[in-house]
Formats: C-alpha cells, sequence, structure tokens
C-alpha cells in the first residue's frame, strides 16, 4: 500500500505525519532532529532519503539526513562552512533540494553547497559571484547578523545542471551549467523601492512551476506568473485580498490552477481579519476563490512561511498548509474542504510531501 | 588528565559520547581536537571558523572562563556550557 507522508520542519525539531493514499488518517511521529530548528526537510525521490536543513543556536548549522523515512538520523557539516579568511560567515542552512542522490543546500551568508554522497560530505558549489547586487551580499558588514541568503532553490525537471535559486531580497537566478554562470530573472516584477541594479533588487518570497513553460510566484508585492520559464513576469495580484504573503503551491495536472496564502503585510503578517482562507486560481490567475470551509474564521491570526504550503501529485491533489503557530491543515480535494490534522506542533518552517510506493 | 564535562545538547549527537570524560590535553583546543579524532564531527558542534568557540558554547577552566588557547593542568576541570538561546 502505498504511503503519503508529510515532513515538517519546526522550530523544534522535524516531524513525519504520515497517512495512505487517501489521506484521511494521519499518524504522526518525532520530534526528530534533537529537537533543532529545522528550516526546511525534503524527500529524495530517486533514493529515498529525507535530509533537514537545520541550525542550532548552540551547536551550528548541520544538514540531518535519515535513509528509513525518518525512524533514524545523522547529521553531518563537513566541508559546509567558507574559508575564515574569506570574510564570509555561514550563519544558517535555509533550504534544500534533493534529486537522485545529489542534495544541494542554501545558506547566508548567500552561497549554495552541494553533496554527492547522501549528505555525509558538502562542498561549496557558487557563491554567484560578480552577479548585479552581489557586492551587498559580499559586504562584511551583511553577514551576520542579517537574514541575507539563497532562500530557495529548484531543480530543472530534466537537465541535471540546470536550477533556479532566490537571494533574498534580490532576485531570482538561473544557472544552466551547474551553478558556473547565473542569469538573473525579474523581468516584469514589480519592485516598490529604489534599486541600484536593471536586474535585481526585487523580493522574491516563493518561485514554483506549473509545467514546461509556467512558473508563478509569490512576491512581497505582489502575485505573478511567467510563461516562459522566468525569462519575464506579468503581475496577476488583482483580485487577491492582499499583494503579500510567502508560500505558494502549483496544481501538479493543471497549469492554470495556482494556490497562494495571502497575509497582512505589515508587522504582523497573519491571515487578513483573523479569517483562515487559502486562495485559488484556476484560470491562472484572471479571478481569485477563497477557500475557507474547513477553515477557522473567527479570531485565527495565523501566519504561513515561504515552505510551509505543499501539493501532492495524486490525480485528486492534496494540499499542506503548517502555520507558524503549529496548526496544520490538509485538504484531500484540491483544496475545496479542509481539516486540522495536526494541532499543537511547534512553530512550522516547512512542509513538504513524500509519496511512497 | 583534565576532567571534562559536556552539554547534554551534545551527547546525543555522536553514538558512546558521555557527558564526562578525562582527556589527556595541553590546551582546551587540544582536548577538543582529541575528541574530534574519535568522534568525528564534533569540533563542528563546539567551534566555528577563525578558529573560536561558537558564540553560545562557554568554556571554563577552573571556573574561569575559558578561550581555546587556555592551557590545561594535569588535574584542569573543564565545563563545556550551552549558554543563553533555546527559548
Amino acid at each position: 500500500m502505498s504511503k503519503t507522508l508529510l515532513l515538517i520542519g519546526t522550530r523544534k525539531g522535524a516531524f513525519v505525519l504520515e497517512s495512505d493514499a487517501d489521506r484521511r488518517d494521519w499518524k504522526l511521529r518525532g520530534p526528530y532532529c534533537e529537537g533543532w530548528p529545522v528550516y526546511h526537510a525534503v524527500h529524495d525521490a530517486g533514493t529515498g532519503a529525507i535530509y533537514a536543513a537545520a541550525a542550532s543556536e548552540w551547536h551550528g548549522s548541520a544538514v540531518w539526513r535519515s535513509n528509513d523515512l525518518g525512524e533514524t538520523w545523522a547529521l553531518s557539516s563537513e566541508g559546509l562552512s567558507y574559508d575564515a579568511d574569506g570574510g564570509r560567515n555561514l550563519s544558517k542552512v535555509s533550504t534544500l533540494a534533493a534529486r537522485n542522490g545529489r542534495v544541494l543546500v542554501g545558506v547566508e551568508a548567500p552561497g549554495i553547497f552541494e553533496s554527492k554522497d547522501g549528505g555525509e560530505t558538502w562542498s561549496l558549489l557558487s557563491t554567484l559571484t560578480g552577479q548585479p547586487g552581489s557586492e551587498a551580499w559580499d559586504d562584511p558588514a551583511n553577514q551576520p547578523p542579517g537574514h541575507l541568503g539563497i532562500s530557495a532553490l529548484m531543480f530543472d525537471d530534466d537537465d541535471d545542471s540546470r536550477f533556479w535559486a532566490i537571494v533574498q531580497g534580490v532576485g531570482v537566478f538561473e544557472t544552466t551549467d551547474d551553478g558556473t554562470s547565473w542569469t538573473p530573472r525579474n523581468r516584469g516584477l514589480r519592485a516598490d523601492w529604489p534599486r541600484p541594479h536593471e536586474e535585481v533588487g526585487f523580493c522574491v518570497h516563493k518561485l514554483v512551476r506549473a509545467d514546461d513553460t509556467r512558473m508563478y510566484q509569490q512576491n512581497h508585492v505582489g502575485m505573478h506568473r511567467s510563461d516562459d520559464l522566468g525569462h519575464s513576469w506579468t503581475e496577476i495580484t488583482e483580485g487577491l485580498p492582499t499583494e503579500f504573503g510567502f508560500a505558494a503551491a502549483a496544481h501538479p495536472h493543471d497549469r492554470d490552477t495556482f494556490y497562494v496564502v495571502p497575509l497582512d503585510p505589515g508587522h504582523g503578517r497573519t491571515m487578513p481579519d483573523g479569517k483562515a482562507a487559502v486562495w485559488r486560481t484556476q484560470d491562472a490567475g484572471s479571478t481569485w476563490q477563497a477557500l475557507v470551509r474547513g477553515l477557522p474564521q473567527d479570531n485565527a491570526y495565523l501566519g504561513v512561511l515561504r515552505e510551509a504550503m505543499a501539493i501532492d501529485s495524486y490525480d485528486s491533489p492534496g494540499l499542506y498548509v503548517g502555520t507558524s503557530t503549529g496548526q496544520l491543515f490538509a485538504s484531500a480535494d484540491e483544496g475545496d474542504s479542509w481539516s486540522e490534522i495536526a494541532s499543537y506542533l511547534p512553530a512550522i518552517s516547512s512542509v513538504e510531501v513524500a509519496m511512497i510506493d | 588528565m583534565a576532567e571534562l564535562h559536556l552539554p547534554g545538547t551534545l551527547t546525543p549527537l555522536f553514538a558512546g559520547l558521555p557527558r564526562r570524560l578525562d582527556v589527556e590535553a595541553a590546551t582546551v583546543d587540544d582536548a577538543i581536537a582529541t575528541l574530534e579524532q574519535r568522534w568525528p564531527g564534533l569540533r563542528d558542534r563546539l567551534c566555528e571558523p577563525g578558529p573560536q568557540l561558537r558564540t553560545h558554547i562557554h568554556v571554563y577552566v577552573d571556573r574561569e572562563r575559558a578561550t581555546l588557547a587556555t592551557p590545561l593542568e594535569p588535574r584542569s576541570r573543564v565545563d563545556v556550557i550551552a549558554a543563553i538561546s533555546g527559548g
């Protein structure tokens, strides 16, 4: 029987929620990773391994790994540091991407490390040196404290040497030669602030891919769609309650369907008016629909972070939304109705789905 | 032999690492290097590039705040503390 696993990164360790393909009954396991703050946990479908990017305030940053679906874990940070005399500090591992045994981790200050041995050792792949805006992230004054880092990595579905990286507050970059060279992919995005470079200075929160040519992104200022794989962007915010949010998910079988969680853009960054809602477009952003059935509608000041929404790829895809107050909501019918499948977890940083045959 | 006391947050990360052990070492740095030989990766959990002790790892030698360079006497007591943070 197939399994559906939700990998949940929280401020106090990783958890696993497990169900079958029906996704009605869930069993919680954890906490794992010794309670370290876990910023992102992912599954490599090619090898079956789970990886968790974690940063302990006492013991530094490391990537935890499990080869038995989370039952046992080991950690390593061997090679996961900048040269001491280079002026850069690695203050946090932020985000992971894993594919067919290769693992990438994005870090603060901005850099991408890779592992080719299942997370046992790491080496620096790229710091996007020379890209417009890199003088800011190369400035020792920005590292640390500060949160200028690689916040997301996304592999291409077919080409192992092609992937995308988000640099926080700078924008999206694409490489087609395994990190040797990069191209900014921010044309058409909006920024409501001065920018020293034409090609960068955009605050991209989340990038998702719908099919061979289409991407969507949740930006600090607005939702955007690209029909040429990020080469140009069109804003599709109209019809949403706010332009701000972090999380986003693309329907795996319908390129026109896309989900976001709009939040108030001020300090609170919670769902507007205390009413929980996931918003869906089914026409590539021309119109939007609030999905609220089963979600709390009174005094629900919930936040959802950038990696905290996931979608599976069953025929009727399931959606999963984790909050920064520890609730996890799930829908097994493409968002039409929701149920709360975990209520008292630590603050949730990330949710990813693993479908196991 | 210096008497070394480790924090409870460290021991679950390395199989067989006890909270208390005796180490033959001339400095705090030497003591950590000795542990690293037996439990690879342990140094990264206590030190960062520099090298220096991590910000929230405090070491005391005979009740005095220490650095990696602090010398150890044959009967020194070394306390490694996971300090502050964690809320």
